[in-house]
C-alpha cells in the first residue's frame, strides 16, 4: 500500500509541467535623450514616451510568448540630459542588459557603438535616419531599424512617378538635417526619373513656431514665397527642422500638391494603418499607453520583437548567438507591413515597406508596383549593396 | 436522303452532347456560404448554376465562417462587432448572436456540434462557448494575436496559432489546458489535421511555409516551401489549406502570389500551381470533393477547382473582400 502511494507520488511529480525552473531573464535598455522634438503641427506633438511606448507594448508581446519558453522580459529606460556624457551611460546601461535599443543623434549613437564594441553589447538604432550610420560610419554592433533618409525619399519619389508628377519645385530648409534629406530626395529624384524645375531655400531667420496671429501672416507669406515657379507638378519640401513645410499645403501660388515633410509624407508607421492585421498592434498600443502609435513607437516596437523573436529561435538570452541569427540568413520578423522584413547582410539595415500618408490617412505603401529588383523589391529603397560604403567591422 | 442522314447524324451529335454535359455537372447541388470581409455580407452560392443567389447582410467584417454539424444554420465571426453570428439556412437571415470575447476571427466547432473554440485576436485568449446554451464556458490564455484553429479527429486536442507568437499551441480540449507550444515560422494563419491523425500543417504567411508538425511528438517534422518563377520569394503567403478526406492531396492558398499550390500529401511534395484570383485566402471542398472553392480578396471573387483535374473551371463575383467559405448540402 506504502509502496504504491510512493509510486503514485512519483508519478505524480513526474507529470508536472517543466517549466518550474527558473525562467532565462533578458534585459533591454532603452537609450535615449531627454526633450521632446519641436513640430509646427500641436497634433503632432510627441508624448513624453514616444518610442519607449512601443517597446514597452513589444515586451508584453515577448512576454506573452516567453511564457510557453520559460524567458522573461524587462526593459530599463535611460533618458540622457543635455549635458549628460552618452559613453558613460551607454556602459552602465550595458552593465545590467545585453540588449540596447537606441533613440540617439547619429554622433551619440556612434560614441554609445564604439564604447560598447569589446563588451559584446548589441545596440539596436530606433531613431536616427542618417544614410552616414548604415554607410561609411556603419559599425558590426549596430542593428538599423529606422528606415533611412534615402529609404523615404526612393519611397516618396516612386509613387511621385508613379502618379506621373515628375515636375517638382523643391524647398529646401536652411538647417543640416534639411540639407541632408534634400540630399536625398534629389538622389531620388535622379534614381526615378523625377525632374526638380527650380529649388528654393527657405531661410529660417528664427522665431516662435508659435503666435496668436500665426495663420494671417502665412497666409500672405506662403503664396509670395511660391510664386513665380516655372511649371511644376508637385511641390516637394525638405524640412526636417520643422520650420516652414507644413505652412505650405493649400497656400502655394500655384494650385499644386505639396510632399515630402508635409502633404504626402513617407514614415515607417501611422496610426492609420489598419492593413495586413495591422489593427490589432494598433488596438494593443492604444490599450496599453492611451494614445496613437507614431513611427518612432512602432521602430522602437520592431527592435525589442527582433530581440524576442531572435531569443525565441535560439532559445538563449545570450547577446551573442541572438545576434548571430539577426545577422544570419533565417532571420526574419512580422511588422504588420504585408511581408516579412529582412536585414541587409553588407551593413545591418532592416528591410522594410514605407506608408505614404497625410496625416489622416494612409495614401500608398511603397516599394511601388513596377519598380522591380533582382533580389527583393524592399531594395529599391535606399543604397543597395552594390553602391555601399559600408565595411562591418 | 443525303440531307436525312445529317439531320439525323447532327441531332445525334446535340443530344449525345446534351447528355455529356448534363452529366459533366455536379452530380448533386451544395450551397456554399461566403464571408465578405468588407462588404458587411455573406454571398451564397449554389453548386449547381455557380451562382450567387443571395446576399445575406451580417455584422461588421465577417471573416471565419461554419455550416453546424446539422447543417441548419452557418456561425459568421464579426471581428468589429464582437460576436458571432447565427445565420438560419431556411430563412437565409441572421437570427441570433453568440457571446464571444474581442474581435473574433477563426473558430472551430466540436466534432459533436457542441462546443465552439474561437480565437480572440485582441486579447490573446481562446473562448469556449457552449452553443445550445449559448454561454460562455471559459477562456484559455494563449500567444499574442490567436488566430488559426483546428480539432485534432479524435477530438483530443485543440491546436490554436498565434500571430505574433509564432507557436501552433496544443491545447487539450478535456482539461483545457496548453500541453505543448511548437514554434512554427511568421505569422502562423491556419492549421489543419490530416483525417487519420498523423499530422497537422500549420501555414505561416509571412515565413511562407507549411510546418508538417507530428502530433505524438509535437513537433516539427518537415517544412513546405513554394517557389514560383518570376515571383519574389515575399510574395508568397500560405493562408489557408484544404486536404482530401484519402490524406493524399493538400491544396494550399498562397495569398498575393495569386495561386492555389497542389501538394502531394505522402510526400509533401508540391506538384502544381493553379493560378486563381487576386489574394486568394481561405477555401473549402464540395461535399463530394469534387470541386474545392476559394476567396480571392483582392479580386473580389471565389475561383471553382475541378479537384481530379487539377483545373479552375470557373470564377463567379461575389461582395468585397470575401474571406472564408464553407460548404453544405442544400
Amino acid at each position: 500500500m506504502f509502496r504504491w502511494l510512493v509510486v503514485a507520488i512519483g508519478f505524480c511529480i513526474a507529470a508536472t509541467p517543466v517549466l518550474a525552473a527558473d525562467p532565462i531573464e533578458i534585459g533591454i535598455g532603452y537609450l535615449g535623450r531627454a526633450g521632446v522634438k519641436a513640430k509646427l503641427s500641436l497634433v503632432e506633438l510627441p508624448a513624453e514616451n514616444d518610442g519607449l511606448a512601443g517597446a514597452r507594448l513589444a515586451i508584453e508581446d515577448n512576454n506573452t510568448t516567453g511564457k510557453f519558453l520559460n524567458q522573461h522580459f524587462t526593459l530599463e529606460e535611460v533618458r540622457l540630459k543635455d549635458n549628460e556624457d552618452v559613453a558613460k551611460a551607454a556602459a552602465a546601461l550595458a552593465a545590467r542588459t545585453g540588449f540596447i535599443i537606441a533613440d540617439l543623434p547619429a554622433d551619440d549613437l556612434l560614441k554609445a557603438a564604439d564604447t560598447l564594441r569589446e563588451r559584446g553589447t548589441l545596440l539596436l538604432n530606433a531613431g536616427a535616419i542618417d544614410d552616414r550610420l548604415r554607410e561609411q560610419d556603419c559599425r558590426a554592433n549596430v542593428i538599423h531599424v529606422a528606415p533611412t533618409r534615402s529609404m523615404l525619399a526612393d519611397a516618396l519619389a516612386q509613387y511621385l512617378v508613379w502618379k506621373q508628377w515628375k515636375r517638382w519645385l523643391f524647398v529646401v530648409g536652411s538647417h543640416q538635417q534639411d540639407k541632408l534629406y534634400a540630399d536625398a530626395l534629389r538622389r531620388a529624384a535622379t534614381r526615378f526619373g523625377a525632374k526638380i524645375v527650380q529649388e528654393r531655400i527657405f531661410e529660417d531667420t528664427g522665431g516662435a513656431r508659435r503666435t496668436d496671429s500665426g495663420v494671417t501672416l502665412i497666409q500672405r507669406q506662403m503664396p509670395v514665397f511660391t510664386q513665380q515657379a516655372p511649371a511644376y507638378d508637385v511641390l516637394v519640401a525638405a524640412d526636417e527642422s520643422e520650420v516652414f513645410a507644413s505652412y505650405l499645403p493649400y497656400r502655394t501660388w500655384d494650385p499644386r500638391p505639396v510632399a515630402g515633410s508635409a502633404g504626402l509624407v513617407p514614415t515607417s508607421w501611422h496610426a492609420a494603418q489598419d492593413q495586413w492585421g495591422a489593427i490589432q498592434i494598433q488596438n494593443r498600443f492604444a490599450k496599453l499607453n492611451l494614445r496613437h502609435m507614431t513611427a518612432l513607437d512602432m521602430q522602437a516596437w520592431t527592435a525589442a520583437r527582433m530581440i524576442g523573436e531572435a531569443t525565441s529561435r535560439t532559445k538563449s538570452g545570450d547577446p551573442k548567438p541572438v545576434s548571430e541569427f539577426l545577422k544570419g540568413p533565417d532571420f526574419s520578423i512580422a511588422a504588420f507591413k504585408g511581408r516579412r522584413l529582412t536585414l541587409r547582410d553588407w551593413n545591418l539595415q532592416l528591410r522594410q515597406p514605407i506608408l505614404l500618408v497625410d496625416g489622416r490617412m494612409v495614401v500608398s505603401v511603397s516599394p511601388q508596383e513596377g519598380f522591380l529588383h533582382q533580389v527583393s523589391e524592399l531594395d529599391t529603397l535606399g543604397a543597395d549593396r552594390p553602391e555601399t560604403k559600408c565595411k562591418l567591422q | 436522303m443525303r440531307e436525312d442522314g445529317l439531320r439525323m447524324y447532327r441531332h445525334c451529335l446535340l443530344s449525345g452532347m446534351a447528355f455529356l454535359l448534363a452529366t459533366a455537372g455536379p452530380a448533386s447541388a451544395f450551397i456554399a456560404y461566403v464571408s465578405n470581409e468588407k462588404s458587411n455580407t455573406v454571398s451564397v452560392i449554389d453548386t449547381n448554376s455557380w451562382t450567387v443567389t443571395k446576399t445575406i447582410k451580417v455584422g461588421q467584417r465577417p471573416r471565419g465562417i461554419e455550416f453546424t454539424r446539422d447543417g441548419k444554420f452557418v456561425f459568421v465571426a464579426v471581428g468589429d462587432d464582437d460576436s458571432i453570428q447565427v445565420i438560419d439556412v431556411a430563412k437565409q437571415e441572421v437570427v441570433d448572436t453568440l457571446p464571444s470575447g474581442p474581435d473574433p476571427e477563426l473558430f472551430a466547432l466540436d466534432s459533436e456540434g457542441k462546443l465552439l473554440y474561437v480565437a480572440n485576436e485582441n486579447d490573446n485568449t481562446v473562448t469556449i462557448i457552449d452553443v445550445e446554451k449559448r454561454a460562455r464556458l471559459g477562456e484559455i490564455q494563449v500567444g499574442v494575436e490567436p488566430e488559426g484553429m483546428a480539432i485534432s479527429p479524435d477530438g483530443k486536442i485543440l491546436i490554436n496559432t498565434s500571430e505574433t507568437t509564432n507557436m501552433a499551441h496544443f491545447i487539450d480540449t478535456a482539461t483545457r489546458q496548453i500541453v505543448a507550444n511548437v514554434l512554427v515560422d511568421a505569422r502562423p494563419r491556419f492549421a489543419e489535421f490530416k483525417r487519420d491523425n498523423s499530422e497537422v500543417w500549420v501555414s505561416s504567411e509571412i515565413g511562407g511555409t507549411i510546418s508538417v508538425i507530428d502530433p505524438v511528438k509535437r513537433e516539427v517534422t518537415k517544412k513546405i516551401t513554394f517557389e514560383i518563377p518570376g515571383l519574389r520569394s515575399e510574395a508568397i503567403q500560405p493562408v489557408g489549406i484544404g486536404m482530401t478526406k484519402d490524406g493524399k492531396t493538400a491544396f494550399v492558398a498562397l495569398g498575393p502570389a495569386n495561386r492555389v499550390a497542389v501538394v502531394d500529401a505522402a510526400s509533401h511534395k508540391v506538384t502544381k500551381y493553379l493560378l486563381v484570383g487576386q489574394r486568394v485566402w481561405h477555401m473549402a471542398f464540395t461535399p463530394d470533393e469534387k470541386y474545392l472553392m476559394v476567396t480571392n480578396g483582392v479580386s473580389n471573387d471565389v475561383s471553382i477547382i475541378d479537384v481530379a483535374a487539377q483545373k479552375v473551371i470557373k470564377t463567379i463575383q461575389v461582395g468585397e473582400l470575401p474571406w472564408g467559405i464553407t460548404i453544405a448540402e442544400p
